[in-house]
Formats: structure tokens, sequence, C-alpha cells
């Protein structure tokens, strides 16, 4: 579904991505962890599409298309989801209409009808029960005055509702406490089939307790230097990133 | 970092939707202003010789007086010589016979706008033939509002019909001393709108200057005047957000709302006239002096603006709070672009006891715009717990413009209670791109996050007005993709 080619990325000359290369196939949970500053979040935004990013080589197919070569929302319309680490407050804009206006815009796109109101009701009703947000704050403003695990469980909510293709969650569960992580992770399990596949990227290992994922893999300074099963993730877990690094670094 | 500049430029730079002219040929006088000039105005619209008498007394004040620069704004010294006193289109049969001759432009920009056909006709100045529907609208309206004992008529029909009316109300709110522009448009006024409401009625629908804009186009100094005896109702419509045009440089209107004992009058405007090109030239310079006299106890005045035109925008809605118990109320959305400067806000002066007045202003500013709000909010002596909240949020497009607020508080009695809250945030590219990966275009994402910053104000428009005005500062920000 998605290929990555020796893909480099810089930001203002300075190179963060140094020939990173990941396949991921249909139905597929892949976790990227790595230390601070190792490139974890400039992969999720490149990926998105967010500009500030110079891709100085390499390349991004989604299924088999050049995925470098579209705007934010064409690739939102193609399927690809981002879980915001920092879900930004939107003042004035209702969350229901602002999800229900995703939704249409992507379907417009894919050229399927809209939901009318009622549809679009319903779903988003039991949508909102899978990762236990309060029904109230549907009726308020994007993330404005949401907790931190409030802001993830709607990031994951508009999963639910725009049932991407490709999702990646950027340290979506940072700052969660063990309950919130739970809630998030039962969501996230609950989305996950053959049609889709997952990025996970996190820091820590705890979160790979509540969703399993097929791969694993190490990202140290821009490269990928390690790929296993779950396994890795608990010894990075026990031994910390030093010994990777060190072991790139050689 | 990143790029920021670029998205947000494109975001703001598109051109002026309404830059059209329509060649209807008019009847104007020379440029120059002196006692002739205004002699020969009076003499156009027939009026009786108090009222030259009254406007030659304005002039005579006029010259005595220098202009203003206290105003946040920069503009070069006004030549009121150069200035052409006197313009009104000639007859109606000189106009385009059918929307087929209308400027295909100028279609396009009222089909943006949604508004219908019947309606578009008559914006454009299209002659009147047997079976347009407006003047059938028209005729059905009249006779409602004169059921009603309402009066609704341009003002220099209110001069010849109902002088004794005029004579006691006009200039009682803003006296031809007031100020400079509104000194000048006392001498030279040529047209604007005069509605009476007697006692105890509510205007049986919302009075628009739509209404009557096929019998005489208003000129750039207009002047406008609304009674409401007590216990009645009325709600203005100024404007339409159809794209008003105005050759001339500067406008100056002047309008006065009485309201008596538990009379209600609500007044809205959105106003969309050229703002100049991208280098500032060109464009209007809209010096308005509005205010509101709450005479009556218990009476309400309220004030809602959608200021997205002009050049310069230079004006106060206010409301004085004379009876007790009365309400003021002011929401405004300015939005400056390109080259545009808006100095803008409110006057609420409280006089009576118990009287409350409320301030939403929220200043957006794109490109190289520059939005002041300004306002002053006076609890004099007599104004026993008096209240004002007032709430000033900004915001920025872009990291060229600027926003500021100058806010003036007197409080001379211990029981007045004053709130003022301001905030400026800026539109962010963290919002755009997180909107834009949901999968909203930019456009959009821009559109939806300023009509939620405007919400507050949209909601005190009337529906119909409300949903205009959306679209208006749609178009007004459109141009991110292209």
């Amino acid at each position: 579904m998605l290929s990555i080619k020796n893909l480099q990325v810089a930001i203002e000359d300075k190179a963060i991505l140094r020939a990173l290369n990941l396949d991921v196939g249909s139905g597929e949970v892949h976790a990227i962890m790595g230390p601070n500053g190792s490139g974890k979040s400039t992969l999720s935004h490149v990926l998105a599409g967010r500009e500030g990013y110079q891709v100085t080589a390499g390349e991004v197919l989604f299924e088999g298309e050049d995925l470098l070569a579209l705007q934010p929302e064409q690739r939102a319309h193609k399927g690809i989801f981002l879980g915001m680490q920092y879900p930004v407050e939107l003042p004035g804009v209702n969350n229901m209409m602002f999800m229900r206006e995703s939704l249409n815009a992507i379907r417009r796109a894919r050229g399927e009808a809209e939901l009318d109101a009622v549809e679009f009701m319903q779903r988003v009703r039991e949508k909102a029960r899978l990762v236990e947000l309060d029904e109230q704050l549907l009726k308020r403003n994007v993330n404005v005055g949401f907790s931190g695990g409030e802001k993830k469980r709607n990031e994951i909510l508009q999963m639910a509702m725009l049932e991407p293709r490709l999702a990646i969650l950027d340290e979506t569960d940072s700052g969660l406490d063990i309950d919130a992580l739970r809630i998030i992770a039962g969501g996230v399990n609950a989305l996950r089939s053959a049609e889709r596949s997952i990025i996970l990227i996190t820091h820590y290992q705890r979160l790979l307790d509540y969703i399993q994922p097929d791969t694993v893999h190490v990202l140290v300074d821009g490269r990928i230097v390690r790929s296993g099963d779950k396994q890795l993730a608990l010894e990075l877990e026990e031994k910390g990133y030093g010994w990777i690094e060190a072991e790139a670094a050689a | 970092m990143s790029s920021t500049p670029d998205t947000v430029n494109d975001l703001i730079s598109s051109g002026y939707e309404h830059g059209f002219v329509t060649d209807i040929e008019s009847d104007t006088v020379p440029p120059g202003l002196d006692e002739d000039t205004i002699r020969l105005i009076s003499a156009r619209k027939n009026e009786p010789d108090w009222m030259l008498e009254s406007r030659l007394k304005a002039y005579r004040h006029w010259l005595t007086m220098v202009d203003p620069e206290w105003a946040h704004v920069q503009h070069p010294r006004i030549d009121f010589q150069a200035i052409s006193y006197y313009s009104a289109p000639k007859k109606k049969g000189d106009g385009p016979k059918s929307l087929d001759e209308v400027d295909p432009q100028l279609l396009d920009a009222y089909n943006k706008l949604g508004i219908p056909l019947e309606e578009q006709k008559a914006l454009a100045g299209v002659a009147v033939d047997a079976v347009f529907d407006s003047v059938s609208v028209a005729t059905t309206f009249r006779k409602n509002l004169a059921d009603a004992g309402v009066i609704f008529c341009a003002m220099s029909e209110a001069v010849r019909e109902y002088p004794e009316l005029v004579k006691q109300y006009l200039g009682s709110v803003v006296p031809y001393t007031d100020n400079y522009f509104a000194c000048l448009n006392a001498a030279v006024f040529t047209d604007g709108t005069f509605v009476y409401i007697p006692e105890g009625v509510r205007c049986p629908m919302e009075l628009s200057t739509y209404f009557r804009i096929n019998e005489a186009r208003t000129g750039q100094f207009e002047r406008t005047l609304i009674v409401a005896e007590a216990g009645s109702y009325v709600s203005y419509l100024e404007g339409c957000t159809a794209p008003m045009r105005d050759e001339n440089q500067l406008h100056a209107a002047v309008v006065e709302l009485v309201a008596m004992d538990d009379a209600r009058i609500k007044y809205s405007t959105v106003q969309n006239w050229y703002p100049g090109d991208e280098q500032g030239r060109g464009g209007i310079y809209n010096f308005v002096t509005k205010r509101g006299d709450c005479r009556g106890e218990r009476s309400h005045i309220s004030w809602t603006q959608v200021e997205t035109g002009s050049a310069i925008t230079w004006k106060y809605p206010s409301c004085i709070l004379r009876g007790d118990d009365s309400v003021g109320e002011f929401y405004s959305v300015a939005v400056t672009r390109g080259r545009q400067q808006a100095d803008t806000g409110t006057k609420m002066i409280h006089m009576g006891r118990n009287t409350r007045s409320t301030i939403v202003s929220k200043g957006i500013s794109a490109g190289q715009g520059q939005n002041t709000y300004r306002g002053l909010v006076r609890m004099t002596q007599r104004a026993e717990n008096a209240r004002n909240h007032s709430q000033c949020d900004s915001l920025l497009i872009g990291d060229r413009c600027g926003a500021h607020t100058f806010p003036y508080l007197e409080v001379r009695n211990p029981t007045a209670k004053v709130e003022h809250e301001a905030t400026t945030s800026r539109l962010s590219e963290d919002q755009l791109f997180y909107c834009r990966q949901r999968g909203l275009s930019e456009e959009n994402a821009v559109s939806m996050l300023v009509n939620g910053f405007c919400k507050e104000v949209f909601k005190e428009l009337p529906m119909e007005f409300a949903v205009e005005a959306q679209k208006l500062l749609n178009i007004t920000l459109e141009g991110a993709v292209g």
C-alpha cells in the first residue's frame, strides 16, 4: 500500500531523514519508535504533505501513485489520515460541523454522495461511543477547551468517521493516562481491518501493549536502523535507545 | 522554517470582485464647492427655503473647521474642490434595457452572492418594464407600510412631504457642528432615507435600501434619519450585500436614529465598497457619522455592521443612552486586506440610570491591512448602575498586517461597571494544515475559520443577511486556489 524508497528530507538545508526505506502492506500495523529528534514527526508530516520540508531525494508511492506530488487535501481524499501529536484548536468552528464538512469533502472528491444530516448524526453518535467521547464535546468548537485526552480521542473519532486507508498516528499516546490510553487503543483496534494500514509513531513501548504491531521499526538519526517484531520494542523498553544508537553509529 | 508567507499571500491577494463600471449616463455638476453649488443642489431637489438655509448655515460653519487627523489612518489630503457634489442618473429609460446589456462581470458577482434574477435587474439599474416583479413587490410593500402608518421614503421626498417631522428631528442627534465630515454632509447631502414608525407600531417588514433602489440612487453624501416613536420597532438593513459601487473618492454619510420610550431600532449594515488596488490606489474613503439617541426610557438601539470594503473606513456607530434603562449594542466585523485601513468602533454614552451597553468587535486583518478598534465608553455622573461589556477580538492573517485597539473608558459614577476584554490571534499554518489534512480545500478552511471567528456578530444579523454576509466574506478572502 505504502512504499517509501530512499527518502531524504531536509528542513532549511538541514538533513532530517537520510535514506529512509519502508514498506507497509494492506492491513498491516507498523510501529515506528525512536528517540527525540530522530525524524519521526518529520516522516508523518512529509507523508501528509505539510509544507516547509524539502524532499531532496527518494520517492513515496501510495497504492502505486506518487504521493509527494499531491496536495495535503488530495492525500486526505486518497485515504491518508494523520492523527496529530498536537491537535490544534479551531475557535468558532463546531466540532460536528467540521467532521461533516470533512467527511463530505472527501466523499465529493471520490464522487460519492454526501451523507445527509440524519445519516451523519447516526454515524457520529455510534463512533463517539467507540472512543467514549462525551456527546457534549461534539457540540463544542473543535478542540477548544478539550483536555489532552479528549483531543486525542477526538482525533480517533475523526479517524473512525473518515475510515482512512492509511492512518498515521503521531504520538497519539503522549500525555495520556492509562485509562485514556486503553480507550484510544480500543478505538484503534476496532478500526483494524484487512483494507486499512496503520503506522503508529511512538516514543514508548507502553502503547504497543494495547495495540499489537505486526512490525516494529527503530528510527535513529533519520534512518531505520532496525526492524523486528514486538520483541524489539520490549528490548528497547529494557535497554533504552542508547545501545541501538551506539550500534548504528558503529 | 515553513513557507507560510507564500500560501497566505496567495490567499489574500485575490482581486476586487466588483470592480466593474456601469455606463449609465448621469446628470453631474462640475467639481467644486461654494454657496452656489449648495443652492444648485437644493434647487435640483426642489427644496423649501428652510432646508436651503440650513444647508448654508452648515456650509458657513464648515468653512471654519479643519479636517481631523486623529484617526489611525493615512491618506493624502482631500481636495474638496475636486469633488462633484451632485450626480444623479438620467431617466431610467437611459439605463440598460435588459440584463443582456449589463456587464457580465456584474452579473457574475450577483450570482456569486446568490441574488435572485429580479433583484439583479433592480440592482443593475435595468429599465423597468411592465412585468418587472419588483414593481409589484414594491407596491405591495408600500401598501403594507402605509396601512401600518409607517413612513419610508427618500430624504428629499421627506423634506417636501413631511417638513415638520424633518425639522424636528434632522440634526437633533448629529448637529451640523458635530464634526468636519458631518458638517459637510449637512451642507451638501444629496439623498438618503427617512423612516418614521408611529407609536406602538411594529414595522411589518425589514426595511432595506434595496426596495428604493430604482427610485433614487443614493449619492455619496447620504443622510438617513429613523425615528421610532414610543413602543415601536423597526429593523433597517443598509447596503444589502449587493456590490455597492461608488465612483467617488469620498463618502461622508450621516445616520441619525431616535428611539423614544420602549422603542427598539435594529440597524444592520453590510458595506462592500471598492477598496482600491493592491498598491493602495483608488478606493473609497468611507467617513461616516452614525449615532443613535435612546431618548426614551427602556429604549433599545442595536448597530450591527460588516465592513469589508472601502480603502479607508472611519466610522463609529454610537449610542447615547439618555433614557433610564435604555440599551445600546454594537456588533462589528471589519475586514481589511491589501492596503485597506479601518479605524472603526463605537461610542456608548451612558447618561440614564441602569443603562446597559454591549460591544462586540471582530477585526480581521490580512495582506497589509490595518485594522483599528477605537471605542469610547462614558459613564456620566447620573448613570447609576450603568453597565458595559466590551469584547474586541483581532484575527491576523499573514505577517504584514496590523491590529490596534484603542479603548477609552471614562467613568464618573462609582456604581457603574465597565468590562473590557481583548484578544489577538493569528490564523495559523497549523490550523490550515489541520483542515486540509481532513480533506478541506485551503479556501474552505480559511472561510470556515474566519466565519467561526465572526459567528457572534453574524448571529445578530437578520437571517438572509447573515447568509449573504458570510458569502461576501468568502468572496473577500477568496483566492487561495488558482
